[in-house]
């Protein structure tokens, strides 16, 4: 498990980082917590010439609450999230969603940005992005642009990060008063990522009604998708069990899934259906508390 | 831990004391040997299943900084073949061999054609490990794919590709044992018989230190030194020095350090230990080489992987009439060390169980195939025999309509103890199976569960319980009787007791501690026998230059054989100490008695000498009794009269989501019965692993191969599921405790108890759990949420 040869840099601000990722093309890679990109190298399935790591640029990490939204910074851990008082007062679910990533080893040193510019398509972080509809801030040459959680995710390891550009935050915003959000997941035996992971956050008016409904899948497909099917069936009405069955029922439409050793494309459906609906039920539960 | 001279150490719970190095990572593995001018092995290795060598290009990895050599097999002249020490030929009278078993050969470095994924053809070696491996990616085999087989069951089809020329049809060989006309007459009588396809998938060892070593040769002196992962470092001397390099067995010394676990694994000679030790005899510069662990998963024995049909007959009384079993083998590509021994002798032998039977009847046909090469796995074909019975035992049961714990105690054996000759050729030592049985019942309280679950099944929840009851082979082996088998080796063990002028004491054990704990347990043994505190004992091992010729730890063997070996030295030192104290104390030898660690006239406690005295005068013989030699340290080989039979009985309750197939274990009880206990905590936590290791075959674990590129589709950590701490449960564990007779520590052996017993309680308790929707079997393991959620489906599909 020896990576091949490749220069390391230690980049002291974003600009020295941006400079690096001008001059070096595709022979870099960005270094975030490391905990996709060096297994990777270790087996030789990426072998970049230079690895930029972040982990020196000030300012990068931490979580700030603005009013509207929770801003993290990319390079803050998933433990960071988990344990972060601001989350837990603010938007619990997100550190539901970093409590079930890995293990303690990987979420002491992987970041929410690491994960979302990867865009491994079993990530956890996708699906709870995608329900609460998070801004993708990045910055490159010319500046910081923002990009939409539904514009990002691409395809397979694909996001709407340009080449020359990093990721330096992530804008998820508020739910309002009367809302509830949940993480259900089915973890892969050994990895632990999601074979299927569903996230769900609803807002319910004072009479019960959903009025706002936003739900993310994992894991299934190529790439973590919005299950529009399931929120249209959910927004406008009241979330007894048998709407949520039904609206549940098409949480695997637009999901181009996959079969592997977890799961023919019939169960992994099948799973999308089960977690959507697990997510849906706790997030209405929670509305409601 | 401090402990006072005197108090008796044996049964006590006293804490590791090997562990305070291990947890605060100053244990010496062998990765952790550095010498000066050492070199680093890569090794190039087939990418493909089957392919042809046409040639092998290194001439640009010679170029590449740092390479010292590359070899190919062509380069390896006058290396024979890695040996398989267990024969199964009909002109060597092994009993039960219908079709002889085809030797085909296995080199170091393979020139002709690579057999698995994996397969070493050429070895980089590099003055630094990155430029070994940089380098042997430059390394250019040229390949002619072949057609692969992985598959057990179609190994040995019409128009499988051919793996040896030497094993047509690849078939390595068939066995049979039992009686096949009293089997057939058995079913014939019978009221109830049941058939079942009973797999039991390919596993993994994963022993949390990867296989390594280090050979350096000594222009000097002409030694080769071996520092090597292994068990049983007398044995990789012996094979390596004896069949496959030809080298002098005296100038080669073996030393297996701190070993970070083996199931198994560890045991066995492979390419790169050979590899290494003849590179560094080329090279005059010591070679390393630490496996990564995707090569750990490419190369490590696997263990398990048969598929059987297994038959069962009963009579409406429930009683076990006949017992019929077809097993198919896959040894993989090649023949590992003990291959032949686990699908055989290993495992149709422990096929009579806890039960009375009428007859028994089981062929064994081991195939090869294009796969990683399968030998013994913690249990060893004892696992593989406790599956099929426990769960052909539960399938006649369901079809007879009778409950699955009042059937298995309709058929125990009764209590007894000296012999109980089975059908299928070994005799067991001590036994009481319905005991061990009743207390699990009473821990379970079974009466209430069945309650609990006829009223969770109306709310609709798939709740379960399920038993297994086993019976093992350990304490390996009474070397006649395995030599009869075919065993290339002798398995008894050896101990050196070495008693210091001062009175301290050296045991060199030719037991091998990969994580059992011998450096604590012995250590009880002596210091109870001397009568000394156990700060004053020290337990040597791994190391052929300072132990005698030992044949190392495997099939929970240790405390048993190597244990009564030491108990035999310990004699012989108390013997000679009283001949010794007697002269002392002008006294006759017979008058002389040790107690509280002195030698005392009998009864007359003022006239005595202690032990320090006595050893103290061993080495400074001025009074000292004629004809006596000096010295006080004293050898014994100790080889068993019979196997000894651990036994027990578990029980697992579970619960499956109905909606997703999940298996979730709620209780996980166990009763083993592994005779006396030196160390009950040590024992436990034997238990505690075996027993993860068991659910983790019965849920998680598998080697799965991809049937079209013969590829390893679970090659390493994050596909191979590895049961985890927190998805099992607390246990509750319990002993009964039944001497064995084979020898005078009456220790049956624990090493492997959990592992046999797990698999079928965990299997079967999802198959209760899943009874009210009409199943009573599934075939495959392990149970991953996807197969029972199929099963499910399936299920309510045909109602």
């Amino acid at each position: 498990m020896y990576p091949a040869a490749f220069d390391y840099h230690a980049p002291k601000n974003v600009k020295e980082a941006l400079g690096l990722l001008g001059k070096l093309k595709d022979d870099a890679k960005i270094l975030a917590g490391g905990h996709s990109l060096i297994p990777m190298m270790k087996l030789r399935l990426a072998q970049p010439k230079h690895l930029i790591d972040l982990g020196k640029v000030p300012g990068l990490s931490g979580i700030k609450a603005d009013g509207k939204a929770l801003v993290i910074g990319a390079m803050t851990t998933h433990w960071e999230v988990e344990s972060s008082s601001a989350v837990k007062s603010k938007l619990p679910v997100l550190a539901e969603v970093a409590s079930v990533i890995g293990d303690p080893a990987v979420r002491n040193k992987g970041t929410i940005g690491g994960s979302l510019a990867h865009a491994d398509p079993a990530a956890d972080w996708p699906a709870a992005m995608i329900a609460l509809g998070a801004e993708m801030v990045c910055e490159g040459p010319k500046g910081k642009r923002k990009v939409g959680v539904d514009q990002w995710f691409l395809g397979l390891m694909a996001t709407a990060l340009k080449e020359r550009e990093i990721l330096v935050q992530v804008r998820v915003p508020l739910l309002p008063a009367g809302s509830g959000a949940a993480y259900m997941k089915f973890p892969h035996p050994a990895s632990r990522f999601a074979v299927v992971g569903a996230c769900a956050a609803l807002t319910l008016d004072k009479q019960g009604v959903c009025s706002k409904a936003g739900v993310g899948v994992t894991g299934a497909g190529t790439r973590a998708v919005r299950a529009k099917g399931v929120e249209a069936a959910l927004v406008g009405k009241r979330l007894d069990a048998a709407t949520i069955e039904a609206a549940a029922q098409k949480a695997a439409d637009g999901v181009d899934v996959q079969a592997d050793l977890q799961g023919s494309v019939e169960y992994k459906s099948h799973l999308c259906r089960v977690f959507a609906k697990r997510a849906i039920t706790e997030a209405v539960r929670r509305a409601g508390a | 831990m401090a402990t006072v001279a005197g108090e008796r150490l044996f049964g006590k719970a006293i804490k590791r004391r090997e562990d305070p190095r291990f947890i605060t990572g100053r244990g010496q593995y062998v990765d952790d040997v550095k010498l000066p001018g050492m070199t680093y092995a890569a090794f190039v290795r087939s990418q493909h299943a089957h392919a042809k060598i046409r040639r092998i290009d290194a001439s640009a990895a010679l170029k590449h900084p740092g390479v010292v050599a590359v070899f190919t097999g062509k380069d390896m002249t006058g290396v024979n073949s890695l040996p398989c020490g267990w024969d199964l030929r009909k002109e060597k009278n092994i009993p039960g061999v219908v079709q002889d078993l085809a030797m085909v050969p296995h080199m170091p470095l393979m020139s002709d054609a690579a057999r698995h994924v994996g397969d070493p053809v050429a070895v980089v070696i590099a003055d630094s490990q990155a430029a070994a491996v940089d380098a042997a990616d430059k390394v250019k085999v040229d390949w002619e794919p072949l057609p692969s087989v992985t598959a057990t069951d179609k190994a040995a089809r019409a128009g499988a590709p051919q793996i040896h020329t030497s094993a047509p049809g690849n078939v390595a060989f068939k066995w049979e044992i039992g009686d096949r006309s009293a089997t057939d007459a058995a079913f014939k009588g019978a009221a109830v018989t049941v058939k079942k396809r009973i797999l039991n998938q390919r596993l993994v060892a994963n022993a949390m230190e990867p296989r390594a070593c280090i050979a350096r040769f000594d222009t000097a002196t002409g030694e080769l030194t071996l520092w090597v992962t292994s068990q049983n470092p007398h044995v990789h001397r012996l094979l390596m020095c004896a069949f496959v390099l030809g080298i002098p067995e005296h100038k080669v010394r073996v030393i297996a350090p701190d070993v970070g676990g083996g199931f198994g694994s560890k045991i066995f000679l492979y390419n790169e230990e050979v590899v290494c030790s003849w590179a560094s005899r080329q090279l005059k510069r010591p070679v390393r080489w630490t496996a990564t662990r995707r090569e750990a998963y490419l190369t490590d024995a696997h263990g398990r992987d048969h598929v059987t049909d297994a038959e069962l007959a009963l009579g409406k009384d429930g009683k076990i009439l006949g017992l019929r079993v077809k097993t198919t083998a896959n040894l993989g590509a090649y023949l590992s060390t003990f291959a032949p021994a686990v699908p055989t002798f290993l495992y149709g032998t422990l096929l009579n169980g806890v039960y009375t039977i009428g007859a028994i009847h089981c062929e064994v046909t081991g195939v090869f195939t294009n796969t990683t090469a399968v030998d013994a796995y913690r249990g060893a074909g004892r696992p593989e025999a406790c599956y099929v019975l426990e769960r052909i035992v539960e399938a006649g049961a369901r079809a007879l309509g009778m409950d699955v714990a009042e059937l298995r105690k309709k058929n125990f054996i009764p209590r007894f103890s000296g012999a109980y000759q089975t059908l299928v050729a070994v005799s067991y030592d001590s036994g009481d199976y319905a005991a061990a049985f009743d207390k699990l019942l009473q821990m379970l309280d079974y009466k209430k569960f069945r309650a609990e679950q006829a009223a969770s099944r109306k709310q609709g929840r798939l709740l379960g319980i399920g038993f297994s009851t086993y019976i093992e082979a350990c304490s390996i082996a009474p070397s006649k009787l395995v030599g009869a088998l075919g065993a290339g080796a002798g398995l008894y063990e050896s101990a050196k007791v070495r008693v210091h002028p001062t009175g301290g004491v050296t045991v060199y054990t030719g037991s091998h501690s990969h994580g059992q704990g011998h450096e604590t347990t012995f250590a009880q043994l002596v210091a109870d026998e001397l009568q000394i505190p156990i700060e004053q004992v020290d337990i040597v091992h791994g190391d052929t230059g300072a132990i005698p010729f030992g044949m190392g730890t495997y099939g929970s063997r240790s405390a048993s054989v190597g244990g009564t070996a030491i108990l035999m030295s310990l004699n012989k030192i108390k013997e000679k100490g009283r001949r010794i104290a007697a002269h002392l104390l002008e006294a006759s030898p017979n008058d002389i008695e040790y107690v509280k660690g002195q030698f005392q006239v009998k009864g007359v406690p003022s006239k005595a000498v202690p032990f320090g005295a006595v050893s103290l005068t061993a080495y400074v013989p001025h009074k000292y009794p004629d004809n006596l030699e000096p010295g006080l340290e004293e050898t014994s080989f100790y080889d068993p009269s019979n196997f000894c039979f651990p036994f027990g009985a578990h029980a697992c309750v579970v619960e499956v989501d109905r909606d997703t197939g999940t298996v979730k274990i709620l209780r996980y009880v166990a009763v083993d019965d592994v005779g006396k206990v030196i160390n009950p905590m040590i024992v436990d936590g034997m238990v505690h692993g075996g027993i993860a290791q068991g659910v983790g075959q019965a849920l998680w674990e598998g080697a799965v191969y991809d049937e079209g590129s013969g590829q390893l589709v679970t090659g390493s950590m994050m596909d191979y599921a590895l049961p985890k701490a927190d998805m099992l449960p607390l246990y509750e564990t319990d002993r009964t405790v039944t001497p064995t007779p084979v020898n005078p520590l009456g220790i049956k052996g624990a090493g492997e108890t959990g592992t046999i017993a797990a698999t079928p309680t965990v299997v079967n308790a999802v198959v209760d759990a899943l009874a009210p929707l009409g199943i009573d079997h599934i075939e495959a393991m392990p149970l991953t949420s996807e197969r029972v959620w199929k099963a499910i489906q399936a299920a309510k599909a045909k109602r």
